[in-house]
């Protein structure tokens, strides 16, 4: 367990987090928010959680991504914060 | 509004920094958390129930009551989507028609349907993206092979990491691959909303199902010892088998709350178009 | 100072994941928009997750497999060898039901946005004060 990667790992969840939080428009939300769920399974992957990251994997970055971008899609693209 | 909840994340990001003073160093093997219960299951998992996946064999067999509730959560979850969203009186608005050898689209008001007469008229949606041979052709080509290793992945739950719930979201997204590459009338064409909501209430009794025949068979709830008695296999192997017969219940539910969530979040209900 | 460096060096990954557990809560509370709410919320209990799953492991142990041959050793198998799957099998549990309130919660976001015809918080304060 390297913890020179987990450290670069972790340093990379909270920045997409952030972004995640502050960006304006909705659907670079969306993209940011799959981006995060992608680190999160390397990270448990790291851990030697194979099956969180699995299930991570198809559910986080796979299935909700898809249900965001249709949700936005049927609503609005823009806010105002 | 953002001032206060700024003090309130530092007030409470400061006491939770605070107790980790007490915590034990990261990755200890002697934590307390890895002294009591686990140790136990890690040493008997594969000498009563025959199944090398620590994990699944907790998940099915030693803790398989909460696997049973949370089969349930999603299953209410999938009913809720479609109690809040769905539809199903005719809206009455316009519908377009394109001539495919000429490319002229009929723009028919107020609802009133053209008979289908000829093959060379097709009903397309209101935000209409041309054909790309590319995507429908790739996506057609690899529908079988995903679902062939989502099948896979629910079977070889025993001795690699995957199991019901994996296998279940990945048969899932491969009707929304088709759902998006096409439209979403194709998809549900192929899979339609009756046999979706049979499938997801046939996971939860599959599931409840094997653990009621363990109580009709003499035994508690989900006690797959007993499965012995009609099966002609030892009673560990009898547990195994239990396991992977529960686990088919979880991705037959998930597979169909997946894709009913999906329809009904990306029409609006309607189920006449898409992403 | 001595002592806060050495709690910070042992256990920099209990702070990190507190900060981002953080990051999620403000988001919750201090966001207007309905759909930042709710990746505050997931950021919260993806966070909440990885604290979990970071209890469970332990230096050199391998993954949760039973390898070929490890219960015919005299000794059987050794625990401290294996990370201890229990948090895991917990936190699957976690992602699955994430992801159900995930999809609900946006299905609620369809209905305000078709009712109210906005996703900010305070236009739809003032819009049930008029009506």
């Amino acid at each position: 367990m390297i913890w020179q990667l987990d450290l670069a790992i972790l340093t990379l969840v909270i920045v997409c987090a952030i972004a995640a939080i502050t960006v304006k428009d909705l659907l670079a939300t969306a993209i940011l928010f799959g981006a995060y769920s992608f680190m999160m399974c390397l990270l448990w992957s790291i851990m030697a959680a194979v099956d969180v990251a699995f299930t991570e994997a198809s559910v986080g970055a796979g299935v909700s991504t898809v249900f965001f971008v249709a949700a936005v899609f049927r609503t609005t693209r823009r806010t105002k914060d | 509004m953002k001032k206060l909840a700024l003090l309130i994340v530092i007030l409470s990001g400061g006491l939770l920094l605070y107790a980790t003073k007490d915590f034990p160093p990261w990755g200890d093997p002697h934590s307390p958390a890895s002294m009591h219960v686990s140790p136990r299951y890690l040493m008997k998992s594969l000498e009563e129930t025959g199944v090398p996946n620590v994990v699944t064999s907790i998940l099915a067999d030693y803790r398989g009551y909460d696997t049973m509730f949370e089969t349930t959560v999603i299953f209410c979850a999938g009913i809720a989507c479609f109690m809040l969203l769905r539809k199903f009186e005719a809206q009455s608005k316009d519908v377009y028609y394109r001539h495919i050898p000429t490319g002229i689209t009929i723009h028919v008001k107020g609802g009133k349907q053209i008979p289908p007469t000829s093959k060379e008229f097709e009903k397309i949606d209101a935000i209409w993206t041309p054909y790309d041979l590319i995507i429908n052709t790739v996506s057609r080509f690899l529908v079988p092979f995903i679902q062939l290793f989502a099948l896979y992945v629910i079977a070889h739950g025993h001795h690699s990491p995957g199991g019901g719930f994996q296998g279940g979201v990945i048969l899932g997204a491969s009707i929304i691959v088709v759902a998006i590459a096409f439209n979403l009338r194709t998809a549900i064409k192929r899979f339609g909303e009756k046999i979706d909501g049979i499938m997801s209430a046939l996971g939860v009794f599959i599931y409840s199902g094997i653990g009621a025949i363990c109580v009709l068979l003499g035994a508690e709830f989900l006690n797959y010892g007993t499965l012995a008695r009609i099966l002609p296999v030892s009673k560990i192997m009898a547990r195994s088998h239990g396991i992977l017969g529960v686990e088919i219940g979880v991705g037959i539910a998930v597979m169909a709350v997946m894709v009913c969530i999906y329809n009904n979040v990306a029409s609006e209900g309607k189920h006449d178009e898409g992403l | 100072m001595e002592f806060l460096f050495t709690h910070l060096v042992a256990k920099y990954n209990f702070w990190l994941y507190i900060v981002l557990m953080m990051i999620g809560l403000y988001a919750m509370i201090a966001k207007n928009n309905l759909i930042k709410k709710l990746v505050g919320m997931n950021i919260f209990q993806t966070a909440i997750i990885l604290f979990y799953v970071s209890v469970g492991s332990k230096k050199g142990g391998t993954i949760p497999i039973i390898e070929h041959g490890a219960g015919h050793t005299p000794h059987g198998i050794d625990p401290a060898h294996y990370v201890n799957p229990l948090p895991h099998v917990l936190m699957l549990t976690a992602i699955v039901v994430s992801v159900s309130t995930f999809g609900v919660a946006l299905a609620l976001a369809i209905k305000i946005y078709q009712r109210y015809k906005t996703l900010e918080e305070d236009e739809i304060l003032t819009r049930i004060r008029e009506s």
